[in-house]
């Protein structure tokens, strides 16, 4: 187990240090932040001046260094376009997607693992197929559609919910709706498929053997068993959510880290870019810490 | 000697030519319509451009947000005119090609790529495995629609950009497949009987290992089609996919946004469009995966009776 | 009408399947009193276990249906009751223990709990039960049974998880226990123990014991009464010397016939020079060593037998000498070459005459080939042998002489039985015209009769084509009447080497004349010397490790 979480977290070390280099670079490409930042009839001056306070007219190599060396010290430097600390204005996103994220997240697990097992219960029979459609449609359907067919549909026809914004409970509506259609469908797939292996498990017919009763079969013996496979696509769904959910942040103006990361590029605010990708790396390394340790204390053939 | 004498009674051969395909399909008949459908996307994909190119640009100021389900304009407006009074039907058939083709490319480029990766990876030694097991791992780290603008805003968004980025998003998922799948094939007795008996390492693979694994990737593949067009119409929605007056389905969707209010279908059909490609392309991989397996195959040639 | 402890009355039970409707059992009747063994004795496909499923209550209906007959236990009839009270009967009063402990135990408990809840289910308080699963583990002859009450059921050897399976069925003294082929995936030795333990259970209990098997030696060794069971009848009964002595349907005569290990043994001729040599072989895996400097050499023409119990390093030998893994040390000389030494592309030309046929058949024809290119692909890979416009007839001469029909060329694997296919691998090996055919396991998989048959087609060979075989099995009695020289192994390390009359009537090792002593004969008589010779070893050795 120790030497399992070392290995992960070396390889995500060196994978992040890759995505560093990379973004780092390719940001760069976009164009000069001064042309942004400034006043369209700015003097070379005033742009020089503004590229030598940001450093950016060093050459990238250099800044590349100075920005590691930082780094290190735990400074991410500043954002451009709110001159305020990048870690503070990402930290501050970030909050609203993990709320956002764990909540979706909670809602999908419990609502796939219930429907899921029951349609395994009823193989072929009206609930099931009834499921097989409902998680058809969730894996199919696009979010930035579904999005907006509901923000005609709740917001525009009935005026029942929001369209934007995070003031109230009716503000998070629309956005985990739209964000639980997909990773329901995936889950309650994987629920069903894996819930009938489980049943038809020998360790099932032993249970029954021993006059052990129903509920205990299902509740007991096969869930816990059911559960290992699924746990591995939950923390995969959970990581899409944590990257942010660009799109239907973007629809429902939703300040979460996902709009950062693209207003940051859009606006070629680098720190904030790169300390966005940072923070919801190290959150993913988390997640995937935690998604182990439940396979652990699932499966005991896992620990030793 | 009664074991030898008489073969177990089992009707089907073990090849499928294309009458047996389509028995199969016909077995299912959710399948067999999803099928339908996506021939006459292809359909459309192909000749739509062709015949109606003129028709889904030619601005027509008196049919703006003309509503749908009339026919007073001519056929191509059931579904309604555009905010330049273009009709939406007309735009849907040519949206489908530059749909498809940026689909279809990332697939295949992805697939091929990724699957060549993974036999190197799975059948090479270890340390040639490791390296390129590294590189998907980083790609898989990579939140891919943020690579995706970045690299689209570098590179300006086009056609082969835009393949060139979901293609590469994709082959981390191919190279995983292929190599776990090459791993376990590569140890099965069959595989084993070869080599005792000389078989060259091509031979092996090609002869031995794909035929095994082909199924399970043309299966993903399906399903990843579906996923690709998803991620396209999301960055053409965000503006740094296609740009007009180049369309394709998720653009049309984002053009149709802004009219949310007065004219939902601009938005909705379009988007119709997508989820029942997408929905089609899912049925069919589920289909695949059953027919493409000879162990499960029987369930579709006794004619859907056993489905469950 | 007499009172039996369990009577099983004219039951039918059939299958809906994707094949059309299968009766798996058709009108059995059988009886089992208090205190007695009764034996259920059938291949598979013979609905042997099919009458303990309807007992248990496990045929789920559908696709299963139980068309006529009555359970009777306790003068109850079991098929009428309600599924609570068959429930509450099940573990209780009727137990059953499985083929494959692994899958049937929880993968993610611990074997305590699992054993105490078979107590719990039926209203046993948890302390109660969990004492109670000590006691057995501890009858069981589980070692440090209190530790091992909280380990999960990977941890264990597959014997013990048997004891555990047992334990965990006899935690409230059933009146019945049901084993359903209980000893087929251990080592005979392991076998002889389990089938021992099962017994003076028995005796302390007075419980009926019924043992579900294909094999004829348990029957001799653990029943009072056995049934014969084909195609869904029971063909014959009676106690298993009658059965053995006076066999009247030809269905039980076959399989006594088949019954390997009663043959004449053949006696080597010696003085030829060796064909192969092995000096020194070994293979390790970091620090565990599966094979340890084997050495042996084999004739043309001749039959080895390698015979050892699983992780004795028998395949390793095969896998080495094919070069299907790296040694670690040590040659293998093939007329005068080193074979570990050759070059990629000279053992590729070499292996033509190095064949093998693998344990399961199943898995070594590739499920995407004809039978045809199956057996052609030998002549693509070495085209010297055989010009193409030669193949087609060459597959059908092939095919005859395994005693397949030439237009079986254009069907499938899957489309033929277990023994079928391992004729179709022979096939192949021959089409290479070798000179050594290593056997891995090769009849292990098949049915008795079956096995008989197999055998039976590469002594043919043998004395046709003088070819020479290295025949790899964990069966003593199969190696008996086939090989020439058997070596015997155990844990990595050739133990004993001979000609197959010395090491079957003088055996030196202790460990061969345990192994002799655990394997089972479908002879009682001979199971009874074997059971004293047994006994008699334990007492002199101690206990077996």
């Amino acid at each position: 187990m120790r030497s399992m979480l070392g290995k992960r977290a070396l390889s995500s070390f060196v994978s992040l240090f890759v995505l560093i280099v990379l973004v780092f670079f390719l940001s760069r490409l976009t164009g000069d932040p001064a042309t942004l930042y400034l006043p369209v009839d700015a003097s070379d001056e005033m742009r020089n001046n503004f590229r030598e306070i940001h450093g950016l007219n060093d050459p990238v190599l250099t800044q590349f260094g100075r920005y590691l060396v930082d780094l290190v010290q735990l400074d991410f430097g500043d954002s451009l376009r709110k001159a305020r600390p990048a870690l503070e204005v990402v930290l501050e996103a970030f909050v609203w997607t993990l709320w956002l994220a764990l909540i979706t997240m909670l809602l999908v697990t419990v609502a796939a693992i219930v429907v899921g097992s029951i349609a395994a219960f009823n193989v072929g029979k009206p609930f099931d197929r009834f499921a097989s459609v409902l998680s058809l449609i969730g894996a199919s359907a696009p979010d930035f559609w579904i999005a907006i067919v509901g923000i005609v549909v709740f917001s525009v026809s009935f005026g029942w919910l929001p369209t934007s914004g995070t003031g109230t409970i009716w503000h998070w509506v629309l956005p985990i709706s739209v964000l639980f259609i997909r990773p329901f469908g995936l889950i309650l797939q994987i629920v069903r498929g894996s819930m009938i292996t489980a049943l038809g498990a020998a360790y099932v017919k032993t249970a029954r053997a021993k006059g052990v009763r129903n509920r205990p079969i299902i509740f007991v013996h096969t869930l816990r068993n059911a559960m290992l496979p699924v746990i591995t696509v939950i923390g995969d769904q959970a990581a899409a959510l944590l990257n942010g959910a660009v799109v239907v942040e973007t629809i429902f103006g939703f300040p979460g880290v996902g709009k950062l990361m693209i207003d940051s590029i859009l606006q070629r605010d680098f720190n904030v870019i790169l300390a966005s990708i940072m923070v919801t790396a190290i959150a993913i390394f988390i997640m995937n810490i935690l998604i182990d340790i439940a396979y652990a204390l699932l499966d005991p053939r896992i620990r030793s | 000697m009664s074991d030898a004498a008489t073969p177990v009674d089992v009707k089907a051969p073990g090849r499928i030519g294309p009458r047996m395909v389509l028995r199969m399909l016909w077995a299912d008949k959710l399948a067999f319509m999803a099928a339908i459908f996506l021939i006459i996307v292809a359909l459309c994909a192909v000749f739509g451009p062709m015949f109606l190119e003129d028709m889904a640009s030619g601005a027509n100021l008196r049919a703006r947000n003309a509503p749908p389900f009339q026919m007073d304009r001519g056929f191509f407006f059931i579904l309604g005119g555009d905010a330049l009074g273009r009709p939406l039907l007309a735009r849907i058939i040519v949206a489908a090609q530059n749909t498809m083709v940026i689909a279809a490319s990332a697939v295949v480029a992805s697939l091929l790529i990724g699957s060549t990766l993974g036999l190197i990876a799975g059948y090479a030694g270890r340390w040639t495995g490791e390296v390129i097991m590294r590189l998907a791992d980083v790609i898989m780290s990579f939140p891919s629609l943020l690579l995706a603008v970045i690299v689209l805003y570098v590179l300006a968004p086009s056609i082969a950009n835009l393949v060139l980025v979901l293609a590469i998003t994709r082959i981390p998922i191919y190279l995983r497949t292929t190599r776990a799948e090459v791993l376990e094939v590569r140890e099965r007795m069959f595989v084993q009987a070869a080599t005792v008996m000389g078989a060259s390492s091509s031979r092996i693979i090609f002869k031995h290992i794909l035929p095994v694994i082909l199924p399970t990737l043309l299966t993903i593949a399906t399903l990843d089609f579906a996923f690709v067009m998803l991620a396209e119409s999301a960055l053409s929605f965000l503006g740094i996919g296609i740009q007009p007056p180049e369309i394709t389905w998720g653009l049309m969707v984002s053009q149709g946004r802004q009219y949310l209010t007065n004219a939902w279908w601009l938005a909705f059909w379009p988007g119709l469009a997508i989820i029942l490609t997408t929905m089609s392309l899912n049925l069919l991989s589920s289909w695949m995966r059953v027919a493409l397996n000879p162990t499960q195959r029987w369930r579709l040639e006794i004619g859907g009776k056993a489905r469950g | 009408m007499a009172d039996h402890l369990l009577e099983v009355r004219d039951l039918s039970v059939r299958f809906h399947t994707a094949h059309g409707v299968v009766n798996a059992v058709n009108g059995i009747s059988w009886h089992l009193d208090r205190g007695e063994t009764l034996g259920i004795l059938g291949e598979s496909g013979s609905g042997k276990s099919v009458s303990a499923s309807a007992i248990m209550n496990l045929i789920d209906t559908p696709p299963g249906e139980i068309t006529s007959g009555q359970i009777l236990f306790d003068g109850q009839d079991l098929l009428k009751a309600t599924d609570e009270e068959r429930r509450r009967l099940n573990g209780k009063r009727i137990s059953m223990i499985f083929q494959d402990p692994l899958g049937h135990l929880n993968p993610v408990y611990p074997v305590g709990w699992q054993i105490a809840e078979t107590a719990m289910a039926h209203g046993v308080s948890k302390t109660d039960a969990y004492d109670r699963a000590l006691q057995l583990m501890q009858r069981v002859g589980i070692p440090d049974a209190k530790t091992a009450m909280h380990k999960y059921p990977h941890q264990f050897s597959g014997g013990q998880r048997q004891r555990l399976m047992i334990a965990m069925a006899l935690v409230l003294k059933p009146d019945i226990l049901i084993a359903d082929e209980p000893t087929t995936a251990l080592d005979v030795t392991v076998q002889a123990e389990v089938l021992s333990l099962l017994e003076e259970l028995q005796e302390e209990t007075g419980m009926g014991l019924l043992l579900i098997t294909h094999d004829l030696g348990v029957v001799a060794e653990a029943c009072d009464r056995a049934v014969v069971m084909e195609g869904g009848r029971i063909v014959e009964s009676g106690t298993p010397r009658d059965l053995y002595h006076n066999a009247q349907h030809p269905y039980t005569q076959k399989l006594l016939a088949a019954a390997p290990g009663k043959g004449e043994m053949r006696s080597a001729e010696n003085g030829r020079q060796p064909i192969l040599e092995v000096r020194g072989l070994t293979k390790s895996y970091g620090s565990f060593d599966a094979l340890r400097g084997a050495e042996f050499d084999l004739h043309a023409g001749e039959t080895l037998a390698v015979v050892g119990e699983s992780g004795s390093g028998k395949s390793t030998i095969a896998r080495l000498m094919l070069r299907l893994e790296a040694a670690s040390a040590g040659s293998v000389t093939w007329k005068g070459e080193d074979i570990l030494k050759k070059s990629p592309r000279d053992m590729a030309k070499l292996r033509r005459q190095l064949q093998m046929v693998f344990q399961d058949p199943t898995q070594s024809l590739n499920p995407h080939m004809s039978i045809y290119d199956i057996i052609s692909e030998a002549w693509v890979i070495h085209p010297d042998i055989l010009p193409k416009a030669k193949w087609r007839a060459r597959v059908a001469e092939l095919l005859e002489q395994v005693g397949l029909l030439p237009e079986h060329a254009l069907r499938y694997p899957h489309q033929f039985s277990g023994g079928q296919r391992q004729r179709i691998a022979i096939a192949r090996a021959l089409a290479l015209e070798p000179e050594l055919i290593i056997c891995d396991e090769a009849v292990s998989a098949l049915d008795v009769s079956i096995q008989a048959q197999v055998i039976a087609l590469l002594g043919e060979l043998r004395d046709r084509l003088g070819i020479a075989f290295i025949f790899i099995a964990h069966d003593l009695p199969v190696v008996r009447d086939f090989a020439d020289r058997v070596l015997v192994m155990q844990r990595g390390r050739i133990v004993e080497q001979g000609t197959v009359r010395q090491i079957f009537e003088a055996p030196r090792e202790a460990y061969t004349q345990r192994l002799l002593a655990a394997g089972l004969d479908a002879d009682p008589d001979v199971q009874a010397e074997r059971r004293a010779a047994r006994q008699h070893l334990t007492q002199t050795t101690g206990a077996p490790a």
